[in-house]
């Protein structure tokens, strides 16, 4: 039976580094190279800024599931929260190549996390809330 | 993260050291901000020794961009990104919007 790692934290941006340090060691544990990595952190930083920007509106007092574990040649990570009900998958692709005006500084998150991932999923559970699941291929 | 400026005459350089996230991306904008009140708009941002830059940093930046470029009165030039920094405004398509030079010094002379 695979290990599973396991982080649970406050859903105040302050968490991110802490969140980034867990996650970097979980891939250290795994072996991923440098660059899947960098990929896996940052997917995972701009999902928890996701959940504390619009499911907890910014609220400190709300509260981030994090867990990781491998499966197969995968690392699965999962991350849950009691916010609001909060599909990151809905929000619209950015412009990614108009002139500077015309640019939007939102929805970049979201569209680095597909980018980064193999795979992004999301639901809404009954008692275990926003439920957003994200895969990468282990490269070693 | 830590913010490091200096003034020079025609341009202001911002150094900063370590990492760009959604909680320290507030301090980097204040910082910014601070230049354009005070009609200081041809600045460098020298990011060598920044380890990792999240989307609510590259927003600042973004904003800062629109910002100064306003009028042709200045410009946001960048220095030194490290490859992974560089990959991220890759992807999200920014590289084309921002003069990037390898040395801050280089984005300095280049005023």
């Amino acid at each position: 039976m695979a290990k599973t790692y396991r982080k649970r934290v406050t859903s105040s941006y302050d968490q991110l580094a802490g969140v980034s340090d867990f996650v970097g060691q979980v891939c250290s544990d795994l072996k991923l190279d440098e660059w899947s990595t960098y990929a896996v952190r940052m997917a995972v930083d701009e999902a928890c800024t996701n959940v504390i920007k619009y499911a907890y509106d910014e609220r400190a007092d709300g509260t981030i599931l994090l867990f990781c574990c491998q499966k197969n040649d995968e690392l699965v990570v999962t991350i849950r929260d009691h916010g609001r009900a909060f599909d990151p998958q809905a929000v619209p692709p950015p412009d990614l190549t108009g002139e500077l005006l015309s640019r939007k500084e939102g929805g970049l998150g979201m569209f680095l996390m597909r980018q980064l991932m193999d795979r992004v999923s999301y639901r809404f559970h009954r008692t275990k809330g926003n439920v957003l699941t994200m895969t990468k291929r282990l490269r070693r | 993260m830590e913010i490091a400026e200096k003034r020079f005459k025609r341009v202001d350089l911002i150094a900063v050291n370590g990492r760009v996230d959604a909680d320290t991306a507030a301090l980097l904008q204040d910082s910014l901000k601070s230049h354009l009140e005070a009609g200081r708009f041809r600045l460098v941002l020298d990011l060598s020794e920044v380890s990792y830059i999240s989307t609510a940093g590259l927003k600042v930046l973004l904003q800062t961009l629109k910002e100064v470029r306003r009028f042709n009165r200045g410009d946001l030039r960048l220095a030194g990104l490290q490859p992974r920094i560089k990959e991220t405004f890759d992807l999200t398509g920014l590289t084309p919007l921002f003069k990037i030079y390898e040395q801050a010094i280089d984005a300095v002379g280049s005023y």
